[in-house]
């Protein structure tokens, strides 16, 4: 709860802050799409790989990412965790096993594939779980990745997010058959379909998926249907620009992930007001100190340009 | 020095067997360096199309998966780009990946992982994030091997910061830039010439690396430097030793790397000689020739005596026909055409 609570209002800051135009780089939000981030990362150690793509927040803060190190990469400072150089869309914290995010659209998938090939042959117990939408699901870097990890049985848990859009085109556009996890399965790896607004479902199903890969059985597949409310990129809506029905997001904005999962436990008492306040104020006062940090921190120097294109040892 | 020798001629040979000095073929380098990164260093491994083959990609892979075992020499599925992000996920995680193309012209099927991906990662990544991959690939030649099985590709990427570029021209090259790719840090493309791999010369037996960016005398003159590029040292070398006989003392320079490129080395043969030749591996428009021309440009312009010369394929895709190879691939007489124009 306090993790989908956390990327919402992380996004909600950004939001709110993006229009003093001091972020000047594209953003992905993923208002919507916590369950996903939260449900799946709550099995992972900080030991296991991640790799994502352009709309990468909730993952990467899910995956225990210091907040204010990506905020202060939104606003290009040498304290980001690029050092100002990836802007949103490349977070990378080795230290927790996020090693880049890339933004063309599948290409982290075989990366990702790559750090449980690595995991493999060194016999570590190590997963890889690897973020791409339904659009990733499209390119042959996604088919390509699966086939080698189920061939070579490695440790990779698949999280297709399906949000339903690659930017403004609608899955229906893109793709006869709208079952993305039964073409995984076609490939013999375990693949079901999953409500990504529901983050106790998304929680179970990574369970099983986890122990699957931990076991050294081979990667398992998630479809986890949910949506962004956001546009593609950027701190608005865009059902005003006429990207998609207003109507169709109005219904899955009555499924809010947080929302209910909120009502939940306060159904069942697991969770009351009280405390709810006191995770409200402990996440505002950390996001405080985030923005305050990303705002106070200096730009890089001019001769950051021409470092890091090139690793030379000793400097 | 043995090793800035390239052989050409069995009186060498020879001479090296008197001094106690091995020699093996260029494919035999390739091999032994593999095997022995491989012995050495558990992160190394080798990923390819088909390169447990009994062939082994013209024997610089044979017998190592039998030796190595089929997880540290791995035959893949045909998914060039994938499998490239597969091997750039390993070197991010550490390992030492060796990926393995039996020709240059199936690298523009992993561009997308290559430029976009392992060239970048370093940088975007803020430094914190290394990609030391590397990646063979063999340019073929002859034999009607046509428009898709015979090309250099070099200068294109050549055009993207983050990645180095060796082109080893002999064996003792082939051995110690390829170990060199491996210790490096950074993604490595490693392209080889066909016409090379049977060549013989000096090869010490234990592992040693060739520092990339640093050019070579191959032959030293005083009146034309000609730059040239992996098989294309062999060629200026036969064409400078027919110059000779003309009175013509030319200097061959051997970049070995285009990224980075050794201008230094190339500058200061100039400085010399007033007059360049370049002669490369691919077609003529904007590749590694084009930018060796323009290094010259910039830095010192008053220092040709005569128009410069590139020594390259035409700018077509490369015929099948026998007839038509031979129009199309220049060697060592174009070199000395090239070199007495510019004296004319």
């Amino acid at each position: 709860m306090r993790m989908m609570l956390f990327i919402r209002r992380f996004e909600e800051r950004v939001i709110s802050l993006y229009p003093q135009q001091e972020m000047k780089t594209p953003i992905h939000l993923c208002i919507g799409q916590e369950a996903v981030a939260a449900g799946v990362c709550a099995h992972l150690t900080p030991h296991d790989y991640l790799s994502s793509t352009h709309r990468s927040h909730g993952h990467c803060l899910a995956k225990g990412m210091d907040p204010q190190l990506l905020l202060a990469e939104f606003y290009g400072k040498v304290t980001g965790c690029c050092r100002g150089k990836g802007g949103s869309m490349h977070a990378a914290c080795p230290e927790r096993g996020i090693l880049g995010t890339s933004a063309i659209v599948g290409g982290g998938i075989p990366i990702g594939v790559g750090h449980a090939l690595a995991a493999k042959l060194r016999m570590e117990k190590r997963l890889s779980v690897v973020f791409f939408g339904d659009g990733a699901s499209e390119e042959g870097s996604f088919q390509e990745s699966l086939n080698f990890a189920v061939l070579k049985e490695l440790p990779v848990v698949f999280v297709c997010e399906n949000n339903f859009y690659a930017t403004n085109s609608p899955l229906k556009a893109r793709q006869p058959h709208q079952d993305i996890h039964r073409r995984a399965a076609s490939f013999g790896s375990p693949a079901e379909v999953v409500d990504g607004n529901n983050v106790w479902d998304v929680y179970r199903a990574a369970e099983r998926a986890v122990r699957h890969a931990r076991a050294g059985r081979g990667p398992y597949f998630l479809e986890c249907r949910t949506y962004r409310w956001q546009g593609h990129v950027g701190p608005n809506c865009d059902w005003q620009k006429g990207c998609r029905p207003k109507g169709e997001l109005l219904e899955w904005m009555d499924r809010c992930p947080v929302e209910a999962f909120r009502s939940t436990l306060m159904r069942e008492g697991i969770l009351d007001e009280p405390t709810m306040d006191s995770i409200n104020r402990e996440v505002s006062a950390i996001l405080d100190s985030a923005v305050l940090f990303a705002q106070e921190s200096t730009f890089p120097d001019a001769e950051e340009v021409m470092r890091n294109v090139y690793y030379m040892s000793g400097a | 020095m043995p090793w800035t020798k390239v052989l050409v001629d069995q009186e060498d040979l020879e001479r090296f067997h008197q001094e106690g000095k091995r020699t093996i073929k260029y494919v035999e380098a390739l091999r032994e360096a593999q095997a022995q990164l491989l012995e050495s260093d558990s992160r190394v491994f080798l990923l390819g199309e088909g390169i447990d083959d009994p062939g082994g990609v013209f024997g610089s892979t044979k017998g190592l998966a039998q030796e190595f075992g089929s997880s540290r020499v791995m035959d893949i599925p045909i998914a060039e780009n994938g499998m490239t992000g597969v091997a750039v996920g390993a070197a991010t995680a550490g390992m030492r990946p060796i990926f393995i193309h039996m020709r240059m012209d199936f690298l523009p099927m992993c561009m997308d992982q290559l430029i976009n991906h392992a060239a970048k990662w370093h940088y975007m990544t803020g430094g914190s994030v290394r990609v030391p991959l590397v990646v063979r690939s063999i340019i073929g030649r002859g034999w009607g091997s046509a428009g898709q099985h015979s090309q250099g590709l070099h200068g294109l990427f050549l055009h993207v910061p983050g990645l180095r570029i060796a082109l080893p021209a002999t064996p003792y090259d082939a051995k110690g830039m390829l170990i060199a790719a491996v210790e490096d840090e950074n993604p490595v493309l490693v392209c080889e010439h066909r016409w090379l791999y049977n060549t013989i010369g000096f090869v010490p037996e234990g592992l040693y690396s060739v520092p990339l960016g640093q050019a070579l005398i191959r032959n030293p003159g005083t009146d034309v430097t000609v730059v040239a590029l992996s098989y294309m040292v062999l060629e200026a070398l036969k064409a400078a030793r027919d110059l000779e006989q003309e009175g013509v003392s030319v200097e061959v320079v051997d970049p070995r790397t285009i990224a980075p490129l050794d201008a230094d080395t190339i500058l200061e043969s100039l400085s010399k000689t007033g007059r360049l030749v370049v002669a490369d591996v691919a077609s003529r428009t904007g590749g590694a020739c084009a930018e060796i021309g323009c290094l010259v440009a910039e830095r010192i312009p008053l220092a040709l005596k005569a128009p410069l010369k590139r020594v390259a394929f035409p700018d077509a895709p490369t015929p099948a026909s026998p007839v038509l190879e031979q129009a199309y691939y220049p060697g060592a007489e174009a070199i000395k055409q090239a070199v007495r124009e510019t004296l004319a």
